[in-house]
């Protein structure tokens, strides 16, 4: 990305729109289900009303404990400088992101898990090791999914591969991307915690996995773990955003609109898969995610095929 | 016209693998209803007018499939399972997750056969050969893994459907009437598989296949 | 039209016993059925008759299959008119459930020997399958389910890899002859060899998977011990004696294309490999066996398997395996028809519960002992010449060593046999028992078909010979 005004546009929307996304998503159940619903800016109040409050640190506690929340915010808000938003590349931008990327998400959820456990709750360690099963089926399907997006480039670098990719339909390879978009899709929904694979509303702690995980988190490490997962909302929302909406790459004033126009959208559609669904049983899970997998390995085995005379 | 027709054929595989992965008969059974409709415009598009094929014997091709494969069929199967009251298979052989995974590496070595035989004429260039083996394959892990009698006619049909995606990039080679005899060799085949199920949920009162071993040596 | 009517008598009295389900009706059409039948095959002997277009052909391979299981399916006929209305019958009999469906078998056979459009072919050996299943469900038992549920699935799933067979066949005739590939005999052989080696051999294994596991080659003839011993007795002949021959005419057809090719040599291989395999499987599960209609049953792959390997040979064992093909299904067949007076008289298909049957039936008995000794090879009957041909040419070619495992696998196979089958003839009747009175309908078709056995055992006729010889040139013999 070359000159300051791209960056700073890019590290605005970082900041400054992650809160309105679950804004969206629960206007969007609200409307669905015949309510009101909360105010789209709730979310902003919230964290803000967090950051306010005092902490309160259990006594088994340690450094990791506090520490959690901080790594997994900055590990994310990194993955969001490396990820393309509003333009055809992010601030920052080297060969190999892709792998990157991926591995920061995961650093974030080590650090999360490794703050539950260490409240030495059962609770949390319960929700700990559901999110580390989980995450073993999640990475795959998440890896494939960005393999498909990566092979027409043959790089693994974002802004290569963001520019390879096909805009028409009848380009031969749009049903693969197809593919893709869907299997991130279900990957956005397991790395989230949303429905399907987890019930961000339930209080039923022997139902959660993401919630039950921060519950004796408070005051500004809760606004951080709140503002920290919206921001992966976001995230890697973009992957898929980019996948749909043509966002230019050089970015600019089309760059943006498109951007928040395929952000809020995903976030509708989002809002509406949670309110027609119900969660499935733990259970089934791994075999949700391992479908998905499957499609996007049959993606990639179709691209590689095709590629080769 | 490729584009679209690789795109039915990836729709195809994606039906094949949500089979696979699915262990409520009806969901099976509807997922090759929806096979049979996208099975029966696969002349229309990969022929299409023009294509040196009549377009009547296009039109009755898929007019067939769609009849026989989206619907008698399906119909059949359908009531097959509900007059045996079944509803969700118990666990089969292979676990489903296998089942998933094994279709996955099953697609990719179908995908390498194709290039190792590639077929005469100018269709090499679509996945029509490797979804033909790859469909057929599946079908063939569903046959093995599953124990429910009307799961594994769901196997066979999309063994069949295999079969019948590898001979579109035969079009015009069969006259029409050899074409829909084929068809209706297979909707007797499956009303006779019907019938049969029938008379083993009334013997045995469930359409589990294992009760279905006790002839040995 | 004489084709037509071959194949079409049949379907219509199958179709018109469908629905008037009355007595007379059905043994009506049966025998009715059976005796045009058997008349038009008689007549094409003497005429041939010219081929309908495509789909219709009549040639000398064609000619034999049709002529046994037209023969056979007279002498079933006959039988099971008794059979079915005897009044020892186990169950009361539903006619109706019995000769539609056997009339619809037949033609369905008789279009696999007349046609010479490998789309048809298939067509009427699926049809085969079908129309044969709710035979072998006649007893309405859990085990007869079982056996015509394996039947069904694992024959279509053979049959559907058959016509993957057939479309890849298509797509090599593509590519020898760009435009719309034929898929007629005349068709394929003309454009076989400019065919791509990969998909005429990938076609033909196909083909012989396939409508191999219809024949009941092994390893994909689990279905046959299970099928053929449920059935009733005058199905199982029809079963073992005519409709493993028509599968085997599936095979024979693509082979025909291969040696056109010039690539034969793959196919024969193949054959060979497959038919050895089903001798020894078949040999090792007749010993011990407890139940003799799958005795017979397991005797059926060892043959089919013979037949295979003297097809694959080539020469004169070609001609050996045609002439083992008219003597397997001649007495295969009166071997089940004496296995149902055996049933009816003790019971049971339990090779150890029956004792004495040589006394207890005076007429099956010491028929079921010939069909034995031919059956297992012995001579004067018919088996030991046909085997022995075959032998002899394995001796004589390249590869000595496969007449020595043929002969010592045949030799093992009638030990077998001998264990269970003897043991039921021996032994007198128990005190006080009365010899049966057999019935002459149920005697009959058995001892017609064991005297043919014994006649080709002693002299093949000189027209008969050079009629095999042809039909074994047709399929890559030389003599």
């Amino acid at each position: 990305m070359n000159g300051i005004l791209p960056v700073a546009a890019h590290v605005a929307l970082l900041v400054l729109l992650p809160p309105l996304l679950p804004g969206i998503i629960g206007k969007t159940k609200a409307l669905v289900a015949g309510r009101r619903g909360p105010p789209l800016l709730q979310a902003y109040r919230d964290i803000g009303k967090l950051l306010r409050k005092g902490a309160v640190y259990g006594r088994p506690t340690t450094w990791v404990f506090r520490a959690g929340p901080l790594v997994a915010l900055a590990a994310t808000f990194v993955a969001g400088l490396i990820v393309p938003l509003a333009a055809g590349s992010g601030p920052l931008d080297f060969a190999g992101d892709v792998v990157a990327f991926a591995a920061l998400l995961g650093l974030g959820r080590f650090f999360t898990m490794a703050a539950a456990l260490d409240t030495a709750s059962s609770f949390e360690g319960m929700g700990a090791s559901r999110e580390a099963a989980f995450g073993a089926f999640v990475e795959p399907g998440l890896f494939l999914a960005l393999t498909i997006v990566c092979i027409p480039a043959g790089s693994a670098t974002f802004a290569r591969a963001w520019a390879a990719l096909p805009w028409t339909v009848w380009s031969p390879t749009w049903p693969v991307v197809l593919i893709a978009a869907v299997v991130l899709g279900i990957m956005l929904l397991a790395e989230n915690s949303r429905i399907p694979v987890d019930d961000p509303a339930t209080h039923l702690e022997l139902t959660m996995i993401h919630e039950v995980m921060v519950l004796d988190h408070s005051g500004p490490d809760l606004a951080f773990i709140t503002y920290g997962a919206a921001l992966k909302l976001l995230v890697v929302a973009a992957l898929l955003v980019h996948l749909v909406v043509p966002v230019p790459a050089e970015g600019g004033w089309a760059g943006v609109l498109w951007f928040l126009a395929g952000t809020a959208a995903v976030a509708v559609v989002i809002g509406v898969v949670e309110s027609t669904n119900a969660r499935l049983r733990l259970q089934r899970v791994p075999g949700f995610l391992i479908g998905a997998a499957a499609l996007a390995a049959v993606g990639v085995a179709v691209l590689v095929a095709r590629g080769q005379p | 016209m490729t584009a679209l027709a690789d795109g039915l054929l990836l729709l195809v595989l994606v039906t094949d693998l949500y089979i696979l992965a699915s262990s409520r008969l009806a969901a099976c059974v509807r997922a090759t209803a929806v096979q049979g409709v996208l099975l029966a415009a696969l002349p229309l598009v990969l022929w299409g007018p023009g294509g040196g094929v009549p377009l009547v014997h296009l039109l009755l091709m898929s007019a067939g499939a769609l009849a026989v494969k989206a619907g008698v069929i399906p119909a059949l199967l359908l009531r097959a399972a509900r007059e045996a009251n079944a509803r969700r298979e118990v666990e089969p052989y292979v676990s489903l997750h296998l089942s998933v995974l094994l279709g996955a590496a099953l697609v990719g070595l179908s995908l390498w056969l194709a290039r190792v035989l590639v077929p005469p004429g100018d269709v090499a260039a679509t996945l029509l050969v490797p979804a033909a083996f790859a469909t057929a394959l599946l079908g063939f892990l569903m046959l093995v893994a599953r124990k429910y009698a009307v799961t594994q006619v769901v196997g066979y049909l999309m063994l069949d459907n295999g079969v019948f995606i590898f001979g579109q990039s035969l079009a015009g080679a069969l006259p029409v009437m050899v074409e829909l005899g084929i068809l209706l060799d297979l909707l007797v085949a499956v009303f006779v598989m019907g019938i049969a199920i029938h008379h083993i949920s009334r013997e045995f009162d469930h359409i589990d296949t294992r009760a279905l071993a006790s002839l040995r040596d | 039209m004489h084709l037509v009517a071959l194949v079409a008598i049949p379907a219509l009295f199958g179709l018109l016993t469908l629905r008037w389900r009355a007595v007379p009706v059905q043994l009506g059409a049966l025998l009715g059925g059976a005796a045009l039948h058997l008349g038009l095959t008689a007549a094409a002997w003497v005429w041939r008759p010219a081929p309908l277009g495509d789909s219709l052909a009549l040639d000398d391979v064609g000619m034999l299959f049709l002529s046994i299981t037209s023969v056979l399916f007279a002498a079933s006929a006959v039988y099971a008119v008794e059979y079915l209305t005897a009044p020892t019958h186990d169950e009361p009999a539903k006619l109706h459930r019995f000769v539609p469906y056997l009339l619809l078998f037949l033609s369905a056979m008789t279009l696999v020997t007349a046609t010479h459009h490998f789309a048809v072919l298939w067509v009427a050996i699926e049809a085969t399958t079908l129309a044969s299943a709710p035979l072998v469900y006649f007893y309405r038992r859990g085990p007869a389910l079982e056996a015509a549920w394996k039947y069904l699935m694992i024959c279509s799933v053979g049959i559907a890899l058959a016509l993957l067979g057939t479309f890849f066949l298509a797509a090599a005739a593509t590519a020898a002859a760009p435009g719309a590939p034929s898929l007629t005999l005349r068709g394929l052989t003309a454009a076989a060899p400019a065919m791509p080696r990969a998909w005429l051999r990938a076609a033909f294994v196909l083909a012989l998977v396939g409508y191999g596991t219809k024949m009941g080659l092994a390893p994909m003839h689990t279905w046959l011990p299970d099928t053929h011993s449920q059935a009733p007795s005058p199905v199982s002949a029809l079963l073992s004696g005519a409709l493993l021959n028509c599968a085997f005419l599936g095979v024979l057809r693509f082979f025909q294309v291969c040696l056109a090719s010039g690539d034969a040599a793959f196919a024969r291989t193949l054959l060979t490999l497959l038919g050895f395999v089903s001798i020894a499987v078949a040999t090792a599960f007749l010993f011990g066996q407890r139940d003799y209609k799958r005795l017979f049953a397991y005797s059926s792959v060892e043959n089919m398997g013979i037949l295979a390997v003297g097809v694959g040979l080539g020469g004169a064992a070609t001609y050996g395996a045609m002439l083992h093909a008219v003597n397997h299904s001649f007495a295969k067949a009166g071997l089940f028809l004496l296995a149902g007076n055996v049933l009816r008289r003790y019971g049971t298909t339990d090779a150890r519960a029956v004792k004495g049957a040589a006394a207890q039936l005076p007429l099956s008995g010491p028929l079921l002992f010939a069909l034995f000794l031919a059956i297992s090879g012995m001579p004067p009957f018919g088996p030991f010449m046909s085997e022995l041909t075959i032998f002899q040419a394995a001796l004589a070619g390249p590869s000595w060593w496969l007449g020595v495992a043929f002969i010592a696998l045949l030799v093992v196979a009638a030990l077998g046999l001998a264990g269970v089958l003897l043991p039921m003839l021996q032994g007198g009747a128990p005190a006080g028992s009365v010899p049966a009175r057999e019935r002459a309908l149920a005697v009959a078709p058995p001892f017609v078909l064991a005297a043919v056995v014994l006649l080709l055992g002693v002299y093949v006729p000189g027209a008969l010979a050079d009629f095999l010889a042809r039909v074994a040139r047709l399929v890559g013999g030389a003599s």
